[in-house]
């Protein structure tokens, strides 16, 4: 009966979790363990490559947070990725301290370079990394919460609120792009140098991001999964479905939508601060509205929805985008193209909302029969 | 809001010289209605009267240009938000079903019975033993019992049309607006929805807004007929339909 017929069961979910365990262990033991002549070794380029995928399966996972389970397709999820990475950036920045071309210990390079005395308001506090952390959440928090109060509060729904979302990362990339913000400009932030003392460029040090990677993403998809399983869970699926119906059985619309809007912007945040550091620069192309529908893309592969499938797809889209690129540089948006229309024409539901589906039409025809075209359903 | 003297003791809501204008066209043109603690009550009127617009009143979708709307003697709805108005007891049946197709039946009547609960709890509540005996107690009334682990989205139009009655009835409203509850549904349906309305009568408030004159007869309530966003006439359904304004405005026609 608590079994959701959108999500995984309890086996699904120990797989997941053994899988996670998998990629935990296996990235870091293949790189370090495996002899480099042997073919099962993973290059040292290989570590940050899979970190950065795994930093990208989190951000798709906050957006099925909204999208498939509360039906607010967010078009701008970007900005809160590259805000937590800003955030991250800027504490790798004030670490150069007197490292830098210009050997000023307290203003970054850039900031030099633009005559600028002394650090603005905003960059305090960003030496310290626990102040740092905090704002790799907090800062897109703080920014969701203002959107979503508003958007929400004024019943802005469906495609309305996809185009505000996408205007606001625009708005923001253009911000960013300016010298005077700030934040370096277009060049962004980089050369870093360490973190917490560790240099970036050491193996020991990648391997232990990765190895936060895996465990943020772990520690997301746990939190998602139970909210997912809890009557908030059924509560924002029925908002996604008919949400004047939730409001006239007197549920708390608003504050349910802005919750779980919220929290998917400061997981956004915390993939983004993961990410930065794995491959060495943010910049304003981060807020590209490209990058945040792309985002949409891995979500749609993996499964809308599914919560388990939005890592998997950014997982799939990645991993082929790497490949691909590899092999036939210049064809990568036309295989990008044709993956998402065959993708939307044979798996709708996306590759795990496919498998589910299955899985549900051995159990039962009557659970799997809905949603499904007639000629599905007799399938 | 002075409350008028001669309101009776057992009165639950109140709609005094309510008007809404919408920009020059009044959907309801100072309309008063009285609606007493446990009464079943019909309302019908030709379309345009002002029966959906009353109800969005009623349940604050709609704010009124003037009057008032006064429930359970004090509490003024012209100024509560739907959400407030639904936690104070009031619990509304669009006239299309609306019910979660993505959940199950059990489940709809779960999310049903969790109206207006903190955000705390829904994180973190397990379903009650008491919660789980009136889900029981409700799919037995609404006739349900045996589909409670379908899909709500697999269930047929009038099965819906019940289920959609009993995420209201989960909440144990004193008033229960009823929109067309038996459009589109077949005779046998019908009659099940008329058996169903009428033993809620005594126990809830019900607000019934139908087109169909059959089913109106079958309940066999105080029927109210509107027109142009008044009250034509109000009384027995005999009454009515003996009415001459009433036979020319509205029954005349069919």
């Amino acid at each position: 009966m608590n079994d959701r017929t959108t999500l995984l069961g309890p086996r699904g979910r120990i797989a997941m979790f053994l899988v996670l365990a998998v990629l935990l262990v296996s990235v870091p033991a293949l790189n370090q363990w495996v002899p480099p002549g042997s073919p099962f070794h993973l290059p040292d380029h290989a570590v940050p490559l899979v970190g950065k995928y795994v930093c990208y399966a989190l951000l798709a996972l906050s957006l099925d947070l909204v999208w498939g389970l509360a039906g607010v397709l967010s078009l701008g999820h970007g900005a809160f990725f590259a805000l937590g990475g800003y955030a991250m950036g800027m504490y790798l920045m004030r670490q150069i301290g007197d490292r830098g071309v210009y050997g000023n210990p307290e203003l970054p390079d850039f900031m030099v370079f633009l005559n600028w005395s002394e650090l603005p308001w905003y960059w305090q506090g960003f030496d310290q990394f626990p102040f740092a952390l905090v704002m790799v959440a907090l800062v897109p928090g703080i920014l969701a919460f203002v959107f979503g109060w508003f958007a929400f509060r004024s019943r802005i729904t469906g495609v309305y609120l996809s185009i505000i979302s996408q205007a606001m990362t625009y708005a923001l990339m253009l911000a960013f792009f300016r010298n005077d913000m700030g934040f370096g400009g277009n060049n962004g932030l980089t050369d870093f140098k360490d973190l917490l003392g560790y240099p970036l460029q050491a193996m020991e040090t990648r391997i232990g991001l990765y190895v936060a990677s895996v465990l943020a993403l772990g520690i997301g998809l746990w939190l998602s999964i139970r909210i997912a399983n809890a009557p908030l869970g059924r509560l924002l699926i029925a908002i996604r479905d008919a949400e004047s119906r939730a409001r006239f059985l007197g549920h708390r619309v608003l504050a349910a939508k802005l919750f779980v809007w919220t929290l998917s912007a400061m997981m956004a945040g915390v993939a983004g601060a993961l990410y930065v550091p794995q491959v060495g620069i943010i910049n304003p192309s981060e807020f590209s509205p490209a990058n945040s529908i792309e985002v949409a893309i891995w979500v749609a592969v993996g499964g809308r929805g599914t919560l388990i499938g939005a890592p998997i797809g950014a997982f799939i889209v990645n991993g082929t985008k790497s490949w691909f690129t590899g092999l036939f540089p210049e064809l990568w948006l036309l295989g990008l193209g044709t993956l998402f229309v065959a993708v939307t024409l044979f798996l709708p539901k996306g590759v795990i909302g496919t498998l589910i589906e299955l899985r549900l039409r051995r159990a039962g025809p009557a659970l799997a029969a809905t949603n499904l075209e007639p000629e599905h359903a007799g399938a | 809001m002075p409350a008028p003297d001669v309101l009776p003791a057992d009165t639950l809501l109140y709609v005094d010289g309510v008007t809404v204008d919408f920009d020059g066209f009044k959907a309801l043109n100072s309309l008063s209605l009285y609606l007493g603690k446990g009464e079943l009550r019909t309302i019908i009127g030709p379309n345009g009267a002002g029966k959906t617009t009353m109800m969005d009143v009623i349940t604050g979708k709609t704010r009124p240009t003037s009057g008032t709307v006064l429930y359970e003697g004090s509490v003024d709805l012209t100024r509560k938000a739907e959400e407030e108005i639904a936690r104070l007891g009031i619990g509304r049946k669009f006239q299309k079903p609306t019910v979660f197709e993505a959940l199950s039946v059990r489940d709809n009547l779960e999310l049903a019975s969790l109206g207006g609960q903190k955000l705390g709890v829904l994180l973190t509540m397990r379903t009650k033993e008491e919660t789980r005996e009136r889900i029981d107690t409700v799919l037995e009334t609404i006739g349900l019992a045996g589909r409670r682990a379908v899909l709500a989205g697999s269930l047929s139009h009038g099965e819906k049309q019940w289920l959609e009655i009993g995420m209201l009835l989960i909440q144990d409203p004193k008033l229960i607006l009823l929109d067309e509850p038996v459009a589109g549904m077949t005779d046998a349906d019908t009659e099940k929805t008329a058996e169903l309305i009428l033993r809620l009568k005594g126990q809830h408030t019900v607000v019934v807004v139908e087109h169909d004159m059959h089913f109106v007869e079958t309940l066999a309530a105080k029927t109210t007929v509107l027109h142009e966003g008044r009250v034509l006439a109000e009384g027995s359904v005999a009454a009515v339909r003996a009415d001459p304004t009433v036979i020319e405005v509205y029954l005349g026609r069919s």
